[in-house]
């Protein structure tokens, strides 16, 4: 008795020639996140000196260390809830233009010019002689110039910057994806704008939103270059990144460096799986139209 | 009438709708050019054409969803084209359901009367009633994604009327369903349009459809009224060549007027002559169309004489193509299949051929 052959058997259950493109992401997922990821784990559990734990130790006995993640956490939240914050309304208003990829253009510039860039610019125009204080002198709003550079307000503004095209991209797919009738139902049911968004679109961006929420907030976490180039690094933005980069290559601790690295994904692991879970209290189907 | 449909049956109103000189316009390209129509209480009119003949445009005036380009919206009397769609009250009803998937079917038919505020149990009851009156009263707390597409549908309805709109307006809701489906809903649509005697304003592109439903169809073509009727009257008597078309006459052949009898004529077309009604006025010389349905259009001794270009089997009967020497395509019917190629000789039916001015010439 004989059945099928091999390969329509094992194409049966989703596996034939097409099976084999999956080979070199594969490779490369192995390569550059999974090789490093426990090449690092391994590294922070081998000390210079003491036991398996005494680099995590040492980090969370040394405030200078472990405040790290306060200062940057108050630089990557606020951050991300202003884009989402911003990029909601403009999305919004977008969605509706005529002229939309121009625009999309001129709002996803930022993202081409990178972040040394971006901080260059901003020393030189929040900067004590720029332009922002120059005008607000100017106008007579400020007798002293206000101090906008190496220090807090550099980095958030950089960060603003900087995140906001790719929270307002992600944002608008979202909005675009919920089929126009359904507003337009809302509306002939009486339902005014403010009642259209917080009673319909609010709940079906929910999900999007948080997932959105997530990427940008792991992007403005691991921020460096701007928070040492407009920020103070020895101070308020002395980021947990300036920690792992001096640790592992100014006193040559790689081994610290991993740990520190390693308690950088940890906390963002936390806050993308308490956004990500809130999610679960909201409907999280398709918002198109749906077809029987 | 029962308790159900006696509930929602203040839904029906008094408000006659007026659509006077209605026009909208997309840059240069006029959608709606100067409609004028009056929708009486109760009434169920289809709005009928093609894609892009403007009756989606319309209706999406009339909702409020488009502003008007020109002209005046009026119902009772009052003038509402200003208005934004929320302050209309009409129930609508759209092709692709657009249910809130986040929420019930209950919370789905209970938005309008929650953004209405009547709340509690009086909103309760009501919710209930156009459940049932839809059938659905099982599946309330179903999210619309579990539901098939004819109960989506069933859903869009129930929280268009549980408003009790003075008017609801329907945009081709059957066409996403299966041939099957869509015969069933097309009763239940009239069914309850029968029990709570709403004004209905309901777009398709089905002349079967809008036969079937409507108290008076409104054909539309290229932004204008083309006709206004009764389903008789445009079944029977279409005004000219377009309407004709649409309503299923789809041969149309030129000829010549050889002799008229009062509303008769017989006209020339390829050498043969035929008989048939005039629906324009002509005379003898005069250039001419001549409309007819597939179905009254068979083989005969002394019919135009064609060549068979194909065949197709309709369970009762075949339906084929013919062209006459010089191109011009005839829709047949026959009791067997003929071969491609075939000589044959088409005749209508006596009185089933309509005849027109032919405009081209």
């Amino acid at each position: 008795m004989s059945g099928p052959p091999l390969r329509t058997r094992l194409a049966a259950r989703g596996l034939d020639g097409t099976t084999m493109l999956i080979l070199p992401g594969l490779i490369f997922m192995i390569a550059l996140f999974v090789y490093p990821f426990f090449y690092g784990l391994v590294d922070s559990l081998t000390p210079k000196e003491g036991g398996w734990y005494a680099n995590y130790a040492k980090f969370f006995g040394d405030p200078f260390l472990y405040d790290t993640i306060g200062a940057t956490l108050w630089l990557a939240l606020p951050v991300t809830i202003i884009n989402l914050a911003f990029a909601v309304p403009v999305a919004f208003r977008v969605r509706l233009m005529n002229r939309q990829r121009l625009l999309t253009t001129i709002l996803v510039l930022p993202i081409t010019l990178g972040t040394v860039f971006v901080a260059d610019g901003l020393l030189t125009f929040l900067g004590p002689r720029g332009w922002f204080n120059h005008t607000l002198l100017a106008i007579g709003i400020l007798d002293n110039p206000i101090k906008l550079t190496n220090n807090y307000w550099g980095v958030f503004a950089s960060l603003l910057i900087t995140g906001f095209p790719f929270a307002f991209l992600l944002t608008l797919s979202y909005i675009s994806g919920i089929d126009p009738a359904i507003e337009q139902a809302a509306a002939t049911l009486g339902a005014g704008p403010r009642q259209r968004f917080s009673r319909v679109f609010l709940p079906l961006l929910v999900p999007g939103l948080a997932v959105t929420f997530c990427l940008a907030f792991v992007q403005a976490f691991a921020v460096f270059p701007s928070a040492v180039l407009l920020g103070a690094p020895a101070g308020p933005t002395r980021v947990i990144s300036i920690a792992a980069y001096q640790a592992a290559f100014e006193q040559y601790d790689h081994s610290l460096g991993s740990a520190i690295a390693l308690i950088m994904g940890g906390v963002e692991l936390v806050v993308v799986l308490a956004v990500l879970g809130g999610r679960s209290f909201f409907y999280r189907g398709p918002a198109g139209g749906t077809k029987g | 009438m029962n308790s159900v449909a006696n509930a929602v049956a203040s839904t029906r109103s008094n408000a006659r709708l007026e659509l006077d000189g209605l026009s909208r316009s997309f840059g240069a390209y006029n959608a709606l050019d100067g409609v004028d129509l009056a929708v009486e209480p109760g009434e169920f009119v289809a709005l009928l054409g093609p894609s892009g003949c403007g009756k989606s445009t319309a209706l999406n005036c009339i909702a409020g969803l488009l502003a008007l380009s020109g002209g005046e919206i009026r119902l009772g009397g009052n003038r509402i084209d200003q208005l934004e769609p929320e302050k209309r009250g009409f129930g609508m009803v759209f092709q692709s359901y657009a249910l809130f998937p986040h929420m019930s079917v209950r919370k789905n038919v209970g938005f309008g009367l929650a953004m209405q505020g009547v709340k509690g149990a009086e909103a309760d009851r009501r919710v209930n009633e156009a459940l049932a009156l839809v059938r659905l009263e099982s599946q309330a707390e179903k999210l619309p994604g579990q539901l098939s597409g004819g109960q989506q549908q069933r859903v869009a309805i129930a929280r268009a009327i549980v408003i009790r709109p003075p008017v609801v307006l329907m945009d081709e809701p059957l066409s996403n369903l299966d041939a099957k489906l869509r015969l069933e809903m097309r009763a239940e649509i009239r069914g309850i349009h029968d029990q709570i005697g709403s004004t209905t304003i309901y777009v398709t592109h089905d002349q079967d459809e809008a036969l079937s439903l409507a108290d008076r169809i409104v054909v539309m073509s290229q932004g204008h009224i083309a006709q206004i009727g009764s389903p008789q009257d445009l079944y029977q008597r279409p005004i000219n060549v377009d309407v004709a078309d649409f309503m299923g006459f789809r041969t149309r052949v030129p000829g010549r007027i050889v002799a008229v009898f009062g509303d008769e004529a017989e006209i020339d077309v390829a050498g043969a002559r035929i008989a048939g009604t005039m629906r324009t006025p002509l005379k003898a010389g005069d250039s001419a169309i001549l409309s007819v349905r597939p179905e009254d259009l068979i083989a005969a001794e002394e019919g135009i004489a064609a060549t068979v270009a194909s065949m197709e089997y309709r369970g009762r009967a075949f339906f084929g193509l013919a062209r006459t020497a010089d191109g011009s395509e005839l829709y047949f019917r026959a009791d067997e299949a003929l071969p491609r190629g075939a000589s044959t000789r088409l005749k209508p039916l006596a009185q089933r051929a309509l005849l027109f001015k032919d405009a081209t010439r």
